[in-house]
């Protein structure tokens, strides 16, 4: 079930960017837009550990149908998926780079990102490198940044409602899938 | 996306839309209008390993209703709309908002900084159950901020007060104090009961956590016991302790890395709420729900009453005293009209004239004198209430003691309800005639 059927409120809480940045890169259509077109994420930063963000963050993505193919300097394998060591070495077709490394790695994963034909670049919550973020647009791929692609999966899905968050979405139109496909 | 959505994405809808709306869309099978009552203890798994993984919280979802449920979910998220933060927690009530609220950020050996002008009931908790948790609280007068900042230690962890404390009817400054907490790197929070969002809304003036007692006004009716937490996700917990290191009650999760901005409300649900089990019940979720679809029409006649039941008593030459701070004469009055544009809320306290034994024996007879206001011990009812602690919740104390304590033999406490105004005036003038 998917109850989030659209006329959201305004989503600007817990962001550290300015209002200019949080409406280009936190737009909620083109996040919506995004995880509804992707279906390979590529993971940088995804650690072997259980209890890391990241892991939560691929284990979720993982149940709800998306493939997740970690970047990872050493690991052969996380979740079940090959690890690769850069973007670079990726041979499949990627959707999404999500990045979970300190700010100042991240342009060189932008360029990285433009360099395999990914669609979208996403720098998670408190991650901000508007330097990355040019070179990701510059090579035309969307961006998002300081967000959390399993909060904003979550949001739009309705589970994230199920512990009391506040989602933002309001709507008297019945529950329906909201992902544009 | 069809141009419906995109032509109305991005607009904040209004603290009544929210009120009816927020945290509840219609049900994909049954399109059920109202929130349907999930009177449910449990959910069952799609598979094994979803549930593993739901048990390990990298899912969001329905485990057993100790730790969430669906109903309460609503009004959980309706209550972070209205108070504009990042989530919300149900509890079983407002004391157990509170404790919740403590128990998940403080340590034994922990204190609190805490205002003197707090519910009773508050009091005895941070005074008695959190000795027995070695915590301590320390008591501050909340005008002085020369005093709150006096009292902080290297183990203060927090900072607690009421945006309006009784019987003083003293209105908190709240920006003041969120900017004390900012300093010292601690926490504000603020039992935001007797305001309810619609009056004021704490998070907004910088404060991190808001707990209500849902008993009183949010509930409104008088009908169940219940509370809630919302917190506002600004603060940065990242070198506070029991939020960013390594939890042992979850198999080592640091919550602030894994959670960012849920991380308090996801420990207090996961952790607290869970070994506590001080859980609201789905359907007093649900009695909770209904009254905050009323809530701004409710508060507006709460306050419009209130306002001329105080204005009334000044007047009256038996009436010694009224603490409303929506009276000019109140040394809050300046803070209300910052905190509280809307009004002063429905509860405030007043002195009857006279002295020691004599005017403890008029307080008696004043109560029972009365024809609608009813004689009980709570506050935020649709209905009028009204109590003299003198001879009741405080009747062992001497009338030296009752002074002391800031209460006096005289002192009435009145939540002004919505009946007709006329009546409520008419029903205190007959009883102050009576004595
Ligand atoms: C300001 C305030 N806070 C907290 C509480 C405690 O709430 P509850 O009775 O729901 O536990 C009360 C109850 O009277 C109250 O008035």
């Amino acid at each position: 079930m998917g109850p989030g059927s659209g006329l959201a409120c305004d989503l600007t809480l817990n962001s550290v960017l300015t209002p200019e940045l949080k409406a280009k890169y936190q737009d909620q259509d083109t996040v919506r837009r995004v995880l509804g077109r992707t279906r390979t994420i590529a993971m940088v930063g995804l650690s072997t550990h259980r209890q890391k963000a990241s892991f939560f963050v691929a284990t979720y993505l993982g149940s709800h149908g998306f493939r997740v193919i970690p970047v990872h300097p050493k690991a052969k394998e996380i979740l079940g998926e090959k690890a690769y060591p850069t973007l670079l070495d990726i041979k499949d077709p990627v959707d999404l780079v999500v990045i979970f490394r300190p700010a100042h790695e991240a342009p060189r994963y932008a360029r990285q990102a433009v360099v395999i034909g990914a669609k979208a670049f996403w720098l998670q919550l408190r991650i901000v490198s508007e330097e990355a973020a040019q070179i990701a647009e510059a090579g035309g791929l969307t961006v998002v940044m300081d967000r959390c692609v399993k909060m904003e999966h979550g949001r739009y899905d309705g589970t994230m409602h199920f512990v009391g968050m506040n989602t933002g979405i309001l709507t008297a139109r019945r529950a329906r899938r909201w992902l544009p496909s | 996306m069809s141009q419906k959505e995109n032509k109305n994405r991005g607009r904040t809808f209004g603290f009544d839309t929210r009120m009816l709306h927020a945290g509840h869309i219609p049900d994909a099978t049954t399109g059920a209008r109202a929130v349907p009552i999930y009177q449910t203890t449990s959910y069952v798994f799609d598979s094994a390993d979803y549930a593993a993984q739901l048990f390990d919280l990298k899912q969001y979802g329905n485990i057993y209703t100790r730790i969430n449920n669906p109903t309460t979910a609503v009004f959980e998220e309706r209550m972070a709309s209205l108070e504009e933060g990042a989530g919300g927690v149900a509890t079983a009530s407002g004391m157990a908002a509170q404790l919740t609220t403590m128990m998940t950020l403080l340590e034994p050996g922990d204190e609190v900084v805490a205002s003197q002008h707090l519910y009773g009931g508050t009091m005895t908790q941070f005074v008695h159950t959190f000795r027995k948790l070695g915590v301590t609280a320390r008591f501050v007068d909340p005008n002085d901020f020369d005093a709150w900042e006096a009292a902080i230690t290297p183990q203060t962890k927090a900072l607690y007060g009421e945006t309006i404390g009784n019987p003083q009817g003293s209105v908190l400054d709240i920006a003041r104090l969120a900017a004390l907490g900012s300093a010292h790197y601690l926490p504000v929070i603020i039992d935001n009961t007797f305001a309810t969002p619609y009056l004021c809304r704490p998070l907004t003036h910088g404060a991190n956590i808001v707990v209500h007692s849902a008993t009183k006004f949010i509930g409104g009716h008088g009908n169940s016991i219940g509370g809630v937490i919302v917190e506002s996700g600004e603060f940065d917990y990242a070198h506070y302790g029991s939020i960013a290191d390594p939890s042992p009650s979850y198999h080592n999760l640091r919550f602030y890395d894994t959670f960012g901005h849920h991380a308090f409300l996801m420990k207090a649900r996961v952790e607290t709420v869970r070994d506590t089990g001080a859980c609201l019940s789905p359907f007093n979720a649900f009695l909770m729900i209904q009254g905050l679809e009323t809530l701004s029409m409710r508060m507006d006649r709460h306050v419009e009453n209130a306002q001329d039941v105080a204005s009334y008593l000044e007047q009256h030459p038996k009436v010694d005293w009224v603490a409303y701070p929506g009276l000019e004469s109140s040394p809050y009055h300046a803070l209300a009209a910052k905190y509280l544009p809307k009004g002063a809320g429905s509860v405030f306290s007043f002195g009857l004239r006279g002295e020691g034994g004599a005017v403890r024996a008029k307080g008696k007879t004043f109560i029972e004198s009365l024809n609608l206001f009813s004689h009980l011990a709570n506050v935020g009812d649709a209905r009028s209430l009204v109590i003299h602690p003198a001879s009741t919740t405080h009747q062992q104390l001497s009338d030296a003691e009752l002074v002391a304590s800031g209460i006096g033999p005289g002192m009435i406490r009145l939540s002004v309800g919505l009946e007709t105004k006329e009546d409520l005036l008419w029903d205190l003038d007959q009883a102050l005639h009576v004595i």
